[in-house]
């Protein structure tokens, strides 16, 4: 349960450098971090008291293993935030060729 | 060909139209428009042809199992009236607006880039409509969403790239919240089918997770639904874009990603208690008032008309949230209108700042007096959307306002009326600036109407604002009502998606 | 910002000749044992993306970029997404969508599982280049803007 728990606290760690953090590096820095922790929580809910890793081969049994879903749904996961950092990071490489700063109070042509 | 085999071919078409277009766009010059257009004729035509063909069917439903697997130890796809009705909205959509980019876009480089990432968005949002499985609906909005950030940020100005960051960290966020609700639903149900999710679920008794994974859904979904609170990033986004993809975004994406998903969610798998509906009320009234207030104020049309789209996904919201059978039927039925006018006024204000105008209010001046299909054609989108008979947008408006006041929720009707009549004057003044004004002369020579495919794109979208409200006859009724059956049934969607699978 | 030698020390630049191609072996094993052991597309992919990062970090940008150039990387990445929706739609031969049609052989061997070893490859190429690609595009713009 502590574990669990744990991961939320990640995950607010990395809400907060979301939140609070006025560098874009560092607010995309915010965005990996709560997606890490994500994956760590998916991870978790497939393990199985006294499981082994569910690879199949000639002399083992498939009882007693965790459970293979969520590591299926954590690589999918791990793909698409790779994209999502890739276009990030390209967007806010742009973002300073333009505006001169990574300071994210003052990018702020659009308004009202 | 059997319907059943169509399925699977509205996704396929438009993600092999993209990927030809990556690999051969750069040789063959005509080659993008020309594939993007023949994959969006195909994938328009069939879904037409499958919401007709689907009366025919025995329950009105078809579940397509990948790869022969039944459910639940396979992934499949539910083709139901909703999903129906979805599909029907997106490529339509979808059809017009790539007519109308054909001639917009050749004001940009680089035009191969755009058709693929338009093609993918499509293909992520017809699997968002199609998808029988919890992960499958999150990989696709995913795919629609990534693609989404890139095309705001396409013509790569100063303001598109602020619109396009704030949209894209703002995005995450919620992508993040909306994997932990199913995290924890994986967790508690141990199946990732909707259909199997929504048994187990109506059969054990647990409190806790069942409130604490749609306050995180309402969260997430919210957020790409834009309402009010999580509506900060579309003025910007849907402001700065070009014009086809601002109208693609608001006429077709928030709803899709956003309203679908939610409630696809909400009444189907989990069953919401009517705490959290009237929540989603309470939201959806907030945002048609606030919303209508704050479109008032603009100076950029583009921007006033972002502001009046979070105003009508308000309404969509109430409508659907009043859980009872006419307030679900104008809910969905207002959401079939709002594709088809507001990408309207979009494409209206697109072909302003193509002729010339820019997109501020004081430079357009008077830009409408040379233009006459712009002018009333988006006399026509104005009148709809403000609520005018016998246009469309009167009819659907008037049945949320009935509906609600059948409630006896007597002060959501009157925020319904009040944000009708904002609505109207937001619009009024859009018109007043740009189209009965005269223009400054050394501006006057620049105007002059927009070109053929653009013209042809926005008669039919005014044609169909004309034509929508015959859908209220009792043959072509079956069309919105069989999708607020499927809301209706809430949780009994499991059992006869699996009656439906075994066949 | 100081002009920058192209690639580093002589040390860097014969240890990454050296295991360049053992890092691509090693990526490929991953790849076509992906049905029998952990990894797959994805994970074969990834190690075969940092093989090319290495050689271009240590012999420098412009001669990594001469040898694979953005348009190479660009028309493989989509050759390799084109070749998986292939093997997809080979399911419809059989039936129904991405069904497996090939024969399933005896289990645990190499040449086994149906189309599983196909997809995987074609997930490998497409992610494999189209990581190096990512990069190479961060690296032009990069350049570009000195």
């Amino acid at each position: 349960m502590t574990l669990y728990l744990l991961c939320m606290v990640l995950f607010c760690i990395g809400l907060y450098g979301v939140l609070r953090k006025r560098n874009i590096v560092k607010i995309i820095i915010g965005i990996a971090i709560m997606s890490y922790s994500v994956n760590l929580f998916l991870v978790l809910l497939g393990y199985r008291f006294h499981g082994r890793a569910p690879i199949d081969a000639h002399d083992q049994t498939i009882t007693n293993m965790v459970d293979p879903i969520p590591q299926a749904i954590v690589m999918t996961s791990i793909v698409v935030g790779l994209a999502m950092m890739a276009l990030l990071i390209a967007i806010s490489i742009r973002i300073y060729e333009k505006y001169g700063t990574f300071d994210i109070t003052k990018i702020k042509k659009l308004k009202g | 060909m059997k319907l059943i085999n169509i399925i699977p071919l509205l996704i396929i078409v438009p993600l092999a139209a993209a990927f030809l277009n990556s690999l051969f766009g750069r040789i063959i010059k005509r080659l993008g428009g020309a594939l993007a257009l023949v994959s969006v004729v195909i994938s328009c035509g069939f879904a037409v042809y499958a919401r007709i063909a689907l009366e025919a069917v025995p329950d009105k439903i078809l579940v397509y199992k990948i790869g022969g697997w039944v459910p639940p130890f396979g992934i499949c796809m539910v083709f139901d009236g909703l999903s129906s009705l979805m599909l029907v909205v997106i490529n339509l959509a979808a059809f017009f607006i790539m007519i109308y980019s054909l001639n917009y876009m050749e004001k940009y480089t680089d035009k191969t880039k755009f058709y693929t990432l338009f093609s993918l968005m499509v293909c992520g949002l017809n699997g968002v409509a199609l998808a029988g499985d919890l992960f499958n609906l999150f990989v696709f909005l995913e795919i629609a969403s990534i693609a989404s950030y890139a095309l705001v940020a396409f013509g790569t100005e100063a303001e598109e790239l602020e619109a396009a960051l704030k949209y894209a960290i703002m995005g995450a966020v919620a992508s993040s919240f909306i994997l932990i609700g199913i995290a924890f639903l994986y967790g508690f149900t141990s199946t990732l089918n909707m259909a199997d999710m929504a048994i187990v679920l109506s059969q054990k008794h647990n409190i806790w997770v069942v409130s604490f994974v749609s306050v995180l859904f309402i969260a997430g979904l919210g957020l790409k639904a834009a309402m009010i609170p999580f509506h900060a990033w579309l003025p910007d986004a849907h402001s700065s874009a070009p014009a086809p993809v601002s109208a693609m975004l608001s006429g077709v994406l928030i709803k899709t990603l956003g309203v679908y998903s939610l409630f696809r969610i909400l009444f189907n798998i989990i069953g919401a208690s009517d705490n959290y509906l009237g929540m989603l009320m309470f939201l959806g009234a907030v945002s048609i008032v606030v919303a209508g207030v704050l479109s008032l104020s603009q100076m950029n049309f583009k921007r006033l008309l972002a502001y009046s789209s979070i105003s009508q996904i308000g309404y969509i919201v109430l409508g659907i949230s009043l859980a009872t059978p006419l307030g679900i039927f104008g809910g969905l039925f207002h959401l079939f209108n709002h594709s088809i006018f507001k990408p309207l006024l979009f494409l209206n204000a697109g072909a302003i700042d193509y002729a010339g105008g820019g997109t501020d209010l004081d430079q357009a001046k008077g830009a409408g007096r040379f233009m006459p299909v712009t002018a009333k054609t988006n006399l026509i989108a104005s009148l709809s959307i403000s609520g005018i008979p016998p246009f469309n947008g009167f009819f659907s408006k008037l049945i949320i306002i009935i509906a609600c006041a059948q409630k006896a929720h007597f002060g959501y009707a009157l925020c319904a009326v009040i944000g009708s009549i904002f609505t109207l004057c937001a619009l009024m003044k859009m018109r007043k600036f740009i189209f009965t004004e005269d223009a400054e002369t050394e501006r006057k020579r620049a105007f002059k109407e927009v070109p053929f495919g653009m013209a042809f794109a926005m008669v039919c979208l005014a044609f169909l604002c004309l034509s929508a409200g015959l859908i209220l006859i009792p043959e072509l009724r079956v069309f919105i009502s069989d999708a607020a059956d499927v809301l209706l049934n809430g949780t009994g969607y499991g059992d006869i998606v699996m009656r439906a699978s075994l066949k | 910002m100081a002009q920058l030698k192209p690639g580093m020390s002589i040390i860097v630049q014969s240890i990454s000749r050296l295991t360049a191609g053992m890092i691509l072996v090693f990526g490929m094993h991953i790849i076509l044992h992906g049905h029998l052991s952990p990894g797959g597309g994805f994970a074969g992919g990834v190690i075969i993306a940092l093989a090319f990062v290495n050689l271009l970090i240590a012999f420098g940008a412009k001669t990594g970029i001469s040898r694979v150039s953005e348009n190479l990387a660009s028309n493989l990445e989509t050759v390799g997404a084109m070749m998986f929706l292939t093997v997809a739609l080979l399911g419809f031969l059989g039936g129904t969508f991405f069904l497996n049609i090939l024969s399933k052989g005896e289990a645990f061997s190499l040449f086994s599982a149906g189309t599983i070893p196909l997809s995987n490859i074609s997930i490998g190429l497409k992610v494999g280049v189209g990581l190096f690609a990512i990069f190479l595009a961060l690296v032009i713009l990069e350049k570009a803007r000195k």
